[in-house]
């Protein structure tokens, strides 16, 4: 039995198409996912996400914990109500999640991660746990999530929740968030656009996504939540990296931390040993040059005649191609032509830098 | 519920048959269909000229969720294909009976459509899948 989101009803009255994802109904769209990807990168647009797991680390010890357990360095959160985006890697440096860490106070931070991985992190979490003293775990079924995102998001966000919150937020830079009334408010999200991602209590969910609503902004779904980030080249769990590829392998390097060189996070050594020999595959992003759509398990063949596999494909409503993250040998680069197999067909694709879209616009160099 | 024109025919697979003055069939996919599969983003139509036999998978649309082929209703020759859908797929969302037609084909035996679902078989088929 799949469980419901605070906000499942509303989908269903909002004439949302329903499906199973990570053990959740979910919204896939509410009519159209491509205008609902409009809505975002044009104007606003949100996302029910209570489905991803959010889960409080108390104590005195949680600060020494982190730094063990991820692989990006909580020493760089000081100031209250700041984000980290991590990996959190097995001993041999797979990824078992990544999420996003926020620092309340020195003994309390605040984790979310992804639906789907869910019961196996917080298991890992709490074995993990075992030989430290000073860490309560307290996941927080009780608390609803909903991002806001686009160019005009933060703004009706304002209009919808009042005064107290445009007070709060009005200066709340990137990647920071803050606690107001009962909304803890971050400027975060996953689809390359500015906007809020709000933790709120179950109960007020609801109300807080009808204001948004009569506030203009447009109810989307998981459709255009995927085809967003993958334009805005943010890596998606359980595709693009796993338990088998390491961050280094996965686009990822930026969130490992490696100074100083004493923090012994799990994986440590086995990225160590990677980053010395050098990787033999990574994340590349494909623009296709010819008509058709990617998709991931798609064979990649490069240049030099290696093989590759697409890890997300999609066709991109904002740039109207396809468009794929791809793990492929390591010589390949960036402008490199290749080929990718669809229905048996050779089709041509250009090696890109990702992300493809951001903040509303193209990325790409001239094809 | 969806819309199920009384003038066509249907497959268990969700093509619509049209029997056209000149006697050659159009083709395309239904309301429901497209529905399912939500916006189109792209087209692949077979070859003018070529001939399919029934139920041969001789077409493919893409929303911006899944790939997925279609079936040729009976036996024929490709006569046309419907070449706006190269650049606007999304027609088949639009008008999926009408402007969003895929190709029409010569049929080898002109009574091959009497094989085809009538509205309230097709009907149920999407009952069954509901």
């Amino acid at each position: 039995m799949n469980q419901k989101t605070p906000l499942f009803e509303l989908h269903k009255q909002t004439g949302a198409k329903i499906v199973a994802f990570g053990g959740w109904e979910m919204p896939l769209h509410y009519g159209s996912q491509v205008e609902e990807h409009h809505a975002v990168r044009r104007d606003a647009g949100m996302f029910d996400v209570s489905h991803m797991a959010r889960v409080e680390l108390r104590g005195n010890g949680v600060r020494q914990f982190l730094r063990r357990l991820v692989a990006n360095n909580v020493d760089k959160l000081t100031v209250s109500g700041k984000a980290l985006y991590t990996c959190m890697l097995n001993a041999h440096g797979g990824v078992i999640d990544d999420l996003i860490i926020y620092f309340v106070r020195d003994d309390w931070f605040r984790i979310v991660v992804n639906a789907a991985t869910r019961d196996k992190d917080l298991a890992w979490i709490e074995d993990q746990a075992k030989q430290v003293q000073g860490v309560d775990i307290v996941p927080r079924p009780d608390l609803a999530m909903i991002a806001v995102q686009g160019p005009n998001g933060r703004d009706k966000t304002c209009v919808a929740l009042g005064d107290a919150v445009k007070e709060a937020s009005v200066n709340l830079k990137p990647f920071f968030a803050v606690e107001t009334n009962d909304y803890f408010i971050a400027r975060t999200g996953y689809t390359g656009e500015d906007g809020f991602e709000i933790i709120l209590p179950n109960d007020q969910a609801p109300n807080v996504w009808r204001a948004l609503q009569q506030a203009g902004v447009a109810p989307c779904g998981l459709g255009a939540r995927d085809t967003l980030r993958l334009e805005a080249g943010m890596n998606l769990y359980g595709t693009d990296m796993d338990e088998n590829t390491t961050p280094l392998e996965s686009g990822l390097a930026w969130t490992v931390a490696w100074e100083p060189k004493d923090r012994d996070f799990v994986g440590r050594k086995v990225l160590e040993k990677q980053r010395e020999q050098g990787v033999t595959r990574k994340l590349i992003g494909l623009v296709l040059v010819d008509k058709g759509v990617l998709r991931s398990h798609q064979r990649v063949t490069c240049a030099g005649g290696q093989q590759g596999e697409i890890t997300s494909g999609t066709f991109s409503p904002t740039l109207g191609c396809a468009i794929a993250m791809a793990r492929v040998s390591v010589e390949v680069q960036t402008g490199d032509s290749c080929q990718v197999e669809i229905r048996g067909k050779q089709l041509n694709a250009k090696v890109v830098k990702y992300p493809f879209v951001r903040h509303g616009k193209s990325c790409l160099p001239a094809l | 519920m969806s819309e199920i024109p009384e003038e066509l025919r249907y497959t268990k697979t969700h093509e619509w048959l049209r029997i056209m003055e000149d006697g050659h069939f159009e083709v395309g996919i239904t309301e429901h269909a497209q529905d399912m599969m939500g916006d189109m983003v792209f087209v692949e139509l077979p070859e003018v000229g070529s001939t399919v036999s029934t139920g041969e998978d001789c077409a493919v649309v893409e929303s911006v969720k899944a790939a997925s082929d279609i079936y040729a209703p009976v036996g024929g020759e490709i006569v046309e294909v419907n070449s706006e859908l190269a650049d606007a797929p999304e027609t088949i969302n639009q008008d999926p009976y009408h402007r969003g037609w895929m190709f029409r084909l010569r049929p080898i035996d002109q009574s091959a459509a009497d094989n085809l679902l009538d509205p309230a078989a097709y009907e149920q088929v999407i009952a069954s899948e509901s």
